[in-house]
């Protein structure tokens, strides 16, 4: 057998001196390594210790949950349910491509979607989890339990997370929350936020966002290299977040959303002794819900190209020509310079002022304050704004807060606008033309007012100049620092007097109340109880006399009314926008009033100090059941029209009944007595109140 | 004209010290894998099966004559260049390279691996029919062809780690085999310039493979990138000190940070747990059977055996430098496994076949 080895050259062997060459070449080499090993394990040893260590332990925040939100009795109004989160975790050397198509249909996601999603992460670093779906449901959780192995990328996180009432019920004031934006991430309110945490975005949830979110804890966990949790070294426990009561009460809250039912607009009930809020409603809504957990662009899209602005807050942002509730500021700016009292004007259906024909939509004929307050004369406002001026008007309707925020602590809140010969200037660079004063004067032209400034202001006047800040949460519940931050997070004109005139405050709330009786609002009249308001039936832009509901060029209904016609114990606005006549928001306002009077009625059962008689506490049912005889007697006195109402009201009810405005300026001092114990004034206010003296 | 082939010639001190590094191995395996993804793959049992099956194939070759090897050698090249061809064109694609060849129970085959034996084969076989005279600039020539056509099949896997194991061979036979240092040097000087072609050129290599060439120069640099793989070795390697962390126990290894801490890197795990003094233990290892082997070519009958012992030497030490030096910073992440120690039935299989042909050379010493 021929083997290859014969044709070898047998003579030649390998050189000694090459392989002892490379005997030593491998020497070196291996010292070369061992040195290697020693710089890495003896001299940086300690150093590197430290780096594994790093490795291993990482910091995982715990999410606190949110505080809850309660209405003023107590009853839960936004509340927090565990939800679970997925994300995906990178690993090294993995391709995840592969992965996706099962991780979209084990998760229902779409799968360009989630490329999407990835791609967005794609700069952000390894180690970093990428959440894909929130608030997963059972089915994908035991997807992601079953495919541990297969998909080990998959992990999920425990969450609580934020459950708002259905149907976007007060939507508007609760807000809603999600993650924080870039954008948010540099402004300086946002300064100890971290990219991708939970903050409140709009309504309550964004301004008491701070008490709200609790502090987050942390945990320390030994990790592996893919993030993966191993074990728990330390845990911090995270700090709950203060749950808020609101100053919103629900019955109030529902009544006013049924009563504004599909119209577009606001209302808001305002208790304007204090500026408590108890509802506030914007319309179209939304679902907070849907941004609790990621919303669906498609969704997104919907709210945002709406026409009707469904995430506008309407309450404080709508910026609207007040129409003649803006006659209320002028009567006062009139009475309080001593123009109005005594002036009477003869209404032919108008008047001519600078050369040109105003309107009036009746006939009204010769009449004074008193009337044309109640019957919403236009002539006699245009008459008086000719006499005040521009100026004169503008002083007195910025001292009630128009054109400046009214620093309600909500996010976003809009100014309004009130034109002035300043504001002229400084806007257009001309002199006003005193003509467009006279539309001013009925609450058209370029003043802009939000139905909360309007609320305000209306029903600050009928608390003879008490203006108030208009607030969701009572301060007391907050810290000291906080409480400070929110005022000055909202600056605005918030609480302030504003000193008026017996005889201004006299003259319109008489007049307000006589509009639910016999004037413009007739309709909205509720029996026995003194319901006070103005309607405005605001032309807008490029409208004329159309009156179809909801059409682009009928006007805005405003409304606001209040109970008792001074010194209030509930203001109400309404706005529909293109709702038509006035009286049709007087309507829902009446609605709203009746829901907070069945509800007083009914759970009104607290003892109350009589005020200054004696210290024997009076049940103030007992007072509704039998009413004292020197009221009966007041109410027969007060006139023989109402006679037969007063009694009727005494007995149904305890508030004070509706009396004639004649007879509310002879007989007020007479009338303080009952009044008092009924709506419980505070003791600040009553000083205000005349005295018995200074009247007889 | 053959004598008696006795066993009691067969080295049993190198296998011995062969066989420690195997029992390391999959002890480092065992706890390497215990923790991490990879706990279900039941590495360290397979692992021993492919020592025990290394361990059988190494005593068959050990019984068949080299020379016989070496006249099969020119037909088992052609049949690995078709390989090489098949997997390029079939393979199955595992993390964007083809490489294996499927075949069964979900057993694969890497060519690869098995195309460096009869490398060493081939070119121990050409350098020794020139019988050591001066290298000619056409023997030199040869040589390059003889081992660069399966190196460029590889390369074009694209498996850059394998082919540059070849290139030991070929610089071994070419020491070996009788080139002066005139040739030496020029060829040196040519290599320089192809690399720094090759690299500037931007098209032969890949960008994952510039990175990885790379990271290991400057791993903070890019820590979750390119760098992450070699700055956790090093920080487990660092973090072992003196004595290790302990079996099961290193921070780095159980906590998966050392990427496949059982294949390539393997000696990061094993220097975690057992320290300076655990990894100063296994590179003496080495040492000794690197040097035994040298003793055995030196002891060869022929330059042909010497030859086969020698080629053996370089792959196996190239190997050693590359994969410890990658663990430790000094040398990019190229893939390469550490003989012995690393995962995988291909790399241990053909360590154990290099070491019984080198086995079969030492037993047939004293013929003629």
């Amino acid at each position: 057998m021929a083997i290859y080895s014969d044709r070898f050259n047998r003579g030649e062997k390998l050189s000694t001196v090459k392989s002892a060459v490379a005997q030593y070449g491998i020497l070196v080499l291996m010292l070369a390594l061992a040195a290697g090993l020693w710089r890495l394990q003896i001299l940086g040893a300690s150093n590197f210790k430290e780096l594994a260590e790093e490795n291993r332990i990482r910091k995982e925040p715990i999410m606190a949950p949110r505080g809850r939100l309660f209405d003023r009795d107590g009853r839960l109004l936004v509340d927090n349910y565990p939800s679970v989160s997925c994300f995906l975790v990178r690993e090294q050397n993995n391709n995840l491509d592969d992965d996706l198509p099962l991780i979209a249909q084990g998760l229902h996601l779409d799968l360009d979607q989630l490329k999407a999603t990835l791609k967005h992460y794609r700069a952000a670093p390894g180690y970093q989890p990428i959440p894909i779906k929130q608030d997963i449901s059972a089915d994908e959780q035991a997807f992601v339990e079953a495919h541990r192995n297969e998909l080990p990328e998959l992990e999920t996180i425990d969450v609580e997370r934020r459950l708002y009432p259905r149907d976007g019920f007060a939507a508007h004031l609760i807000g809603y929350v999600g993650e924080v934006s870039d954008d948010d991430l540099n402004q300086a309110r946002y300064a100890m936020y971290e990219p991708g945490q939970i903050v409140g975005k709009a309504g309550v949830e964004a301004t008491y966002d701070q008490i709200l979110r609790g502090q987050d804890g942390s945990r320390d966990v030994e990790v592996d290299s893919h993030g993966r949790e191993v074990a728990y070294v330390r845990t911090q426990h995270a700090t709950p977040g203060q749950d808020l009561k609101l100053t919103i009460d629900i019955d109030i809250q529902r009544a006013a959303e049924l009563a504004l039912g599909e119209a577009n607009g606001a209302v808001v009930a305002m208790d304007p002794r204090n500026g408590e809020i108890l509802a506030l409603v914007s319309h179209p809504n939304y679902d907070p819900n849907a941004f609790a957990v990621r919303i669906k662009r498609d969704d997104w899209n919907k709210l945002i190209t709406d026409p009707r602005h469904p995430l506008m807050n309407k309450a404080i942002q709508d910026q609207l020509a007040p129409g003649s509730t803006f006659k209320i500021i002028m009567s006062a700016a009139g009475l309080q310079e001593g123009v109005a009292e005594d002036m009477k004007v003869n209404c032919v259906g108008g008047g001519s002022f600078y050369g040109r024909f105003f309107k009036c939509d009746k006939h009204h004929g010769v009449l004074g304050i008193s009337q044309a307050i109640p019957l919403s004369c236009d002539t006699f406002f245009y008459a008086l704004a000719q006499k005040l001026g521009i100026d004169t008007i503008a002083k007195y309707a910025t001292s009630f807060g128009l054109s400046q925020k009214t620093g309600i602590d909500l996010p976003n809140e809009m100014t309004g606008v009130m034109p002035s010969t300043k504001w002229e200037w400084k806007n257009y660079h001309q002199r006003y033309y005193p003509g467009n004063t006279i539309s001013v004067g009925i609450g058209q032209g370029e003043t802009q007012v939000t139905p909360i400034q309007l609320v305000r202001a209306l029903s600050g006047i009928a608390s003879d100049g008490h203006l108030v800040r208009p607030h969701f949460v009572n301060p007391n519940q907050l810290p000291a620092e906080f409480r400070t931050a929110v005022f000055d997070s909202f600056p605005g004109s918030g609480a302030k007097n504003v000193s008026l005139d017996e005889n201004t405050w006299m003259t319109i709330t008489d007049g307000m109340a006589a509009a639910t009786t016999s004037g413009t609002a007739a309709a909205a009249h509720i029996n026995g109880i003194d319901f006070a308001g103005k309607t405005g039936t605001a032309q807008v832009v490029g409208g004329g006399d159309t009156h179809t509901k909801g059409g682009s060029r009928t006007p805005n209904a405003w409304f606001v009314g209040m109970v008792p016609r001074r010194n209030p114990e509930i203001a109400v606005v309404v706005l529909q926008e293109h709702g038509d006549w006035g009286a049709s928001s007087a309507l829902i306002a009446q609605k709203v009033i009746i829901a907070y009077i069945n509800k007083q009625r009914k759970t009104d059962h607290n003892v109350l100090d009589q005020a200054g008689a004696g210290d024997k506490p009076v049940e103030v049912g007992a007072v509704w059941s039998s009413p004292s005889e020197e009221a009966k007697r007041e109410a027969k006195r007060g006139g023989k029209r109402d006679s037969e109402q007063a009694e009727n009201s005494f007995g149904a009810g305890h508030y004070f009944l509706n009396p004639p405005p004649a007879a509310a300026a002879k007989d007020l001092a007479a009338r303080q007595a009952p009044l008092l114990p009924l709506f419980a004034v505070p003791l600040r206010w009553r000083e205000s109140l005349p005295n018995k003296d200074s009247l007889e | 004209m053959r004598r008696f082939l006795s066993f009691r010639d067969f080295d049993w001190a190198l296998l011995l010290m062969v066989l420690i590094l195997c029992a390391i191995s999959v002890m480092e395996i065992y706890s390497a894998t215990l923790h991490t993804k990879y706990v279900g793959g039941h590495f360290n049992t397979k692992q021993l099966y492919y020592v025990l099956g290394g361990l059988l194939l190494m005593f068959i070759f050990a019984k068949v004559d080299y020379h016989k090897l070496l006249d099969w050698s020119p037909w088992a090249y052609g049949a690995c260049i078709v390989a090489l061809v098949v997997v390029r064109l079939f393979g199955q694609k595992v993390l964007g390279a083809r490489r294996w060849i499927k075949i069964g129970h979900g057993m694969q085959f890497q060519p690869s691996e098995w195309v460096k034996l009869i490398l060493i084969l081939i070119v121990a076989r050409y350098f020794a029919n020139l019988g050591g005279r001066d290298l000619t600039w056409r023997d030199i020539a040869k040589a390059f062809a003889l081992v660069g056509v399966p190196m460029l099949l590889v390369l074009a896997q694209p498996d850059m780690g394998t082919a540059l194991t070849y290139s030991p061979i070929l610089i071994a036979g070419l020491f070996l085999g009788g080139i002066n240092w005139r040739q030496s040097l020029i060829l040196v000087t040519a290599a320089l310039v192809l690399v720094v072609g090759v690299w500037s050129s931007g098209k032969i290599l890949k960008p994952y493979q510039k990175a990885r060439l790379t990271g290991f120069i400057n791993p903070d640099n890019d820590p979750r990138g390119a760098g992450y793989q070699v700055l956790q070795a090093k920080i487990a390697v660092g973090a072992g000190g003196i004595w290790g962390q302990g079996a099961e126990k290193g921070s780095q290894t159980q906590g998966a940070f050392i990427p496949i801490p059982h294949a390539d890197f393997i000696f990061a795990a094993f220097s975690e747990e057992h320290g300076f003094v655990g990894a100063i233990f296994a590179l003496l290892l080495y040492f000794f059977v690197l040097m035994r082997l040298i003793q055995n070519a030196q002891t060869a009958a022929d330059l042909s055996g010497s030859l086969i012992i020698m080629g053996v030497v370089a792959v196996l030490t190239f190997q050693i430098a590359v994969n410890v030096g990658m663990v430790i910073g000094f040398m990019p992440v190229t893939g390469i496994p550490l003989p012995l120690m690393s995962y995988g039935g291909s790399s241990v299989l053909f360590t154990f076949l290099a070491l019984g042909v080198a086995m079969n050379v030492r037993m047939r010493r004293f013929v003629n």
